[in-house]
This record gives structure tokens, sequence and C-alpha cells, in this order.
């Protein structure tokens, strides 16, 4: 099984950082992964995003042409990789960050408001993780207790202490994602 | 498992490697796309545990000649850069080569001329293999295109530039510097005693006892006649580690009717080609050089037979392809394939171009 995965928004969303935890997951499951960002000089409101690969066998390109996942979180990422999922892939979006409607009929799409939910939860920080929710509500790739497992081991310890709002925002994520 | 599976980029793999393998000294100043080799170390901070230094120089040319004196010492000590700062350092890279000092150099290329961008390239090949320099030398060049070859190739480096008295360096890009990957990092190493250098590397200045001549390290010769038997005794060191040390991989080659050949991460890209090639029922095959000098000129030419053509590719505008030429020796048709300037090829691209250069000409 592999799950080859484009996550893809502003710099500052989390996108990085989100990728990062999806393949710490992975390698606790004991997946091959690999975790390709975009390095460019990135920052808060320029566009970053990450190929993540999790398989079942070794790797070979880190660099993919199409994916069976996008997760997009601004519209400038969607008009650059809409056209590469692959027939009968995922579309997951952010209804915040989208505004004009996807025009692939042949994907399955799905959209979380992790930004209205944030903003609810008063927390801005966790909306990559309610991202994450979703994507784990559709493809349960990863295990939520790997999950937690892979964010103690890429968070530094003075911030472990936020691992409880972070499982707070994959069950958020896990319950508002809808099938558009 | 007795080694522990860690989640690094190449980057931290290396500096991690680093003071695993008993490092004595490291000597850099940042840029991208490897400042993380520079920042893992001093966040480690070795100095307290393994008591390796490491250095932010004020520029490249201050790290390269600092290396130049821990080497002279018989220490085991490195640098990293990228390719406008490695462009600096080629003075000091020659005069290592020319004092036949060992060390480890990593340049983790991006695309140029000049200040270029930061994305990746492998457009330094000929600066690394041909020269960069002055004057006849060769630079032992390990190519890795894992995160685990990364860790892996800071061992060998140190190995192979001991081995043969002669520097080393590691052609990364881009890509294999910033991707993270599972990697186990190299059992601990200690650092060498002093009395452990002195008794291995009887040529460093260490500090003269009586009976000996004193040991100079330099790369001057004034007398031509003198000039031209060290340039002979570096040739003949040349001619054993070429046919010594190369290593390669291959990837499909066994029944393959055409032939990849690329190195580090464009090697990685093009396995997804050979299996998105064999999906399609096209018998493809990959040759990736591990060591770009010594070129593993045997291997491919023991292809030029079997082969209808063979595909050079590489992030750059055709350079490892004349080595590739050489080795066939006009025996088979020999195409380049590239992108330039920091742009990355898909393996789609790569596929596209087989068929439109080799197979359906």
């Amino acid at each position: 099984m592999k799950q080859e995965i484009i996550i893809a928004g502003f710099g500052g969303q989390g996108v990085l950082s989100m990728g990062k935890i999806l393949a710490y997951s992975g390698l606790m499951e004991g997946k091959e992964v690999s975790w390709m960002p975009s390095y460019g000089p990135e920052q808060r409101g320029g566009t970053a995003n990450v190929t993540v690969i999790l398989s079942d066998s070794p790797i070979s390109s880190p660099i993919l042409n199409t994916y069976d996942i996008a997760i997009v979180l601004n519209q400038p990422s969607m008009e650059k990789f809409e056209d590469k999922i692959k027939p009968g892939g995922i579309l997951i979006y952010d209804g915040y960050g989208i505004h004009k409607p996807v025009k692939r009929t042949d994907i399955n799409i799905y959209r979380v408001d992790a930004m209205d939910a944030a903003t609810e939860m008063k927390n801005e920080k966790a909306f990559n993780m309610i991202i994450l929710g979703g994507l784990l509500q559709i493809v349960p790739m990863v295990k939520l207790e790997n999950v937690l497992l892979g964010l103690k081991k890429s968070l530094p310890e003075r911030h472990h202490k936020l691992i409880p709002m972070n499982e707070a925002a994959i069950k958020k994520g896990m319950e508002i994602i809808q099938k558009v | 498992m007795s080694e522990e599976i860690k989640l690094l980029k190449g980057n931290e793999a290396i500096a991690l490697a680093a003071i695993r393998c008993g490092t004595d000294g490291y000597f850099g100043y940042p840029i991208t796309p490897q400042s993380e080799i520079l920042e893992t170390l001093m966040a480690e901070m070795p100095w307290e545990t393994t008591g390796m230094v490491v250095l932010q120089a004020e520029s490249e040319v201050a790290a390269i000649n600092m290396v130049y004196g821990g080497a002279g010492t018989g220490k085991k000590v490195m640098t990293s850069s990228s390719s406008p700062g490695i462009s600096l350092k080629l003075e000091g890279i020659s005069y290592l080569a020319g004092a036949e000092l060992p060390c480890l150099i990593v340049n983790v290329m991006r695309g140029g001329p000049g200040l270029g961008t930061i994305q990746p390239s492998q457009a330094d090949y000929f600066q690394t293999v041909k020269g960069g320099g002055h004057g006849d030398y060769r630079l032992i060049t390990l190519a890795p295109s894992s995160v685990q070859e990364m860790a892996d190739f800071v061992g060998l480096g140190f190995d192979l530039a001991f081995k043969y008295s002669n520097p080393a360096i590691i052609l990364a890009d881009g890509i294999v510097g910033q991707m993270m990957e599972k990697v186990v990092l190299p059992p601990f190493q200690e650092r060498k005693t002093e009395a452990e250098i002195r008794e291995q590397s009887t040529w460093a200045a260490q500090g003269k006892p009586t009976h000996r001549k004193p040991n100079v390290i330099t790369s001057l010769e004034l007398d031509p006649a003198v000039m031209e038997e060290n340039n002979i005794r570096f040739q003949k060191k040349y001619k054993t580690i070429e046919e010594n040390e190369v290593r390669y991989e291959e990837f499909h080659c066994e029944d393959a009717e055409y032939l990849l050949i690329a190195f580090g991460s464009s090697a990685r890209i093009c396995q997804k080609v050979v299996e998105l090639a064999r999906e399609e029922g096209i018998r493809l095959g990959l040759l990736r050089p591990i060591t770009l000098w010594p070129f593993p000129t045997k291997a491919i030419a023991g292809y030029a037979e079997k082969v209808k053509g063979m595909l050079s590719v590489e992030l750059n505008a055709g350079q490892m392809v004349e080595d590739v030429r050489l080795a066939v020796n006009g025996k088979v048709q020999v195409e380049h394939f590239g992108r330039l300037g920091g742009i990355v090829f898909t393996p789609d691209e790569i596929l596209v171009a087989l068929k439109d250069l080799i197979i359906n000409k």
C-alpha cells in the first residue's frame, strides 16, 4: 500500500509541520516515509508545499507527477495541484481558503472548514491538526495513537503539553469533514 | 533492533553522522540549501561530548583553510557548503589535493551559475570531477541518493580520504539535503588520540620528535623536476583509486533494452521512471554511479553492446553524459536529458524524453 500526498497552502499555515507529523506517524507504524518540502524563501503569506509518501515498500522518487491525495489550503495551490490528482484520487480543501468551485469531476472531493473550527476553538494554531483529522477520517492511513506518538517525536519536549489540544483538534477535524 | 530508526533531513544526517564518526573539527559558513549541517552541529554542541570543534568561520575561504590546517595535523576535519560557496573554496581544495591531505568536503548543490538559485541542481559535476581548482588533481567523489547514504558517506568519505591521503567530497543536492527519510545513524566511534594520529599519520605535522626530519605540509615545489615527480606520484595514486574504489548500483539492468544513467537524487526519480516504463512493457534499467570519480566506466561500457540506447539524466545541461559517451566509445547511442537552474524533472517527463530521444528515434 502506498499513499502519495501533497499538502499545499500559505507559509505559516502549518503545511510543513502537518506533513512532518504525518511522516512521523508513518514511521511509528513501521512504514517507509519520505517528506520533501518546497524550500524556497517561503515565509508567512508565501506559498509552501510538501510531498509526503507513506509506503509499505521502499520509496523510489520523492518527487512526483501526480498524487493520490491533495490537501489544498489556498486558491493558488488549487490552481497548481488540482490537475495533478490521480483519477479516483482525493482532494481535501479548507472552505475558508478556497473561493472558486472545484472543476474536477473524476475525483472524490471533501471539505473541512478548519479555519472556522479553529476560530471557534479559539486556537488558530490548531488549523493544520483539524485538517489532518479530516484526512485520517477519510483515509485512516495511520492510527490515531501513532499520530500522537509521532507528535511526541516531532515536537520538542517543552511543547508536549500541547499534545492534548492537538488530539482534540484532530478529533474535531474527523467530525466536521464532509463530502462535497 | 539495535539502532534506533530516525526521521531526518539529509543535512541533519550528515551533521549527526559526523559527530558519531569521531570527527575532530567542522569549519563552515552558512548557505542554503545546506545550512542545517552547521545548525545541527551547533545545536548538538559536540564540543561538550566528543570534543569535536564546530566553528562558523568568517567566510568559505577561511573555512577551507582551517580544514587545511586541521588536516595538516592529521585530524579528521570537514567543511560543507553549496555551489557558490564551493567555488570560493576551490583554491583551498587544490592546495589540499596538492599537499595530499585527507579531509571531507560536502557540496549540497544548488542552481547556478553565479549566485543562481537555492533550488536543487547537479551542475557542479564538471567542477567536482574534472578539476574545478587548478592543477592535475582528483577528488574522491561520492554521490548520495538517500538520507541513509548522506549519513553513511561521512564515514566512508573519511575512510577513503585517509586511506589515500586525498580530499574526498560528498556531492549531494538540495533534494537529498532537504528531504526527510528514515535513517539509521552509524555507531559511535571515538575520536583518535594524539598517539593514534602520530602512529597512523606519520606525515602529520604533530610536533617533531628528535629522531626524524620535520614533516612539511605544502603544495609548493619550485623545482620542476621534483614537482613532476610529485605529479607522477599523484597520478599513480589516482590510478590505484580508479582500480579499487569504483562504486555503482544497478536497478533492473539484467534484461534492460534501454539504460538510464543517473546519480544522486536524479537516480531516485529515475527509479520511478523504470517502474513506469516497465508498466508499459519497456525493458528499462538504471545504472547509478555512486562514485562519480572514480567513474564506473567499465560497468557502463559493459552495457554498450547489450542495450539499444542510454539516456544520461542529470539536473544540468549535460555533464556526466560526456563520461558516459567516453565509456561506451561510440558503440551505442547516448543522449542527455536535464532540467536547468533549479527546476527538478518529474518521472513522466523523463519517460517522454527517453521515448523522444532514443526509443522512437
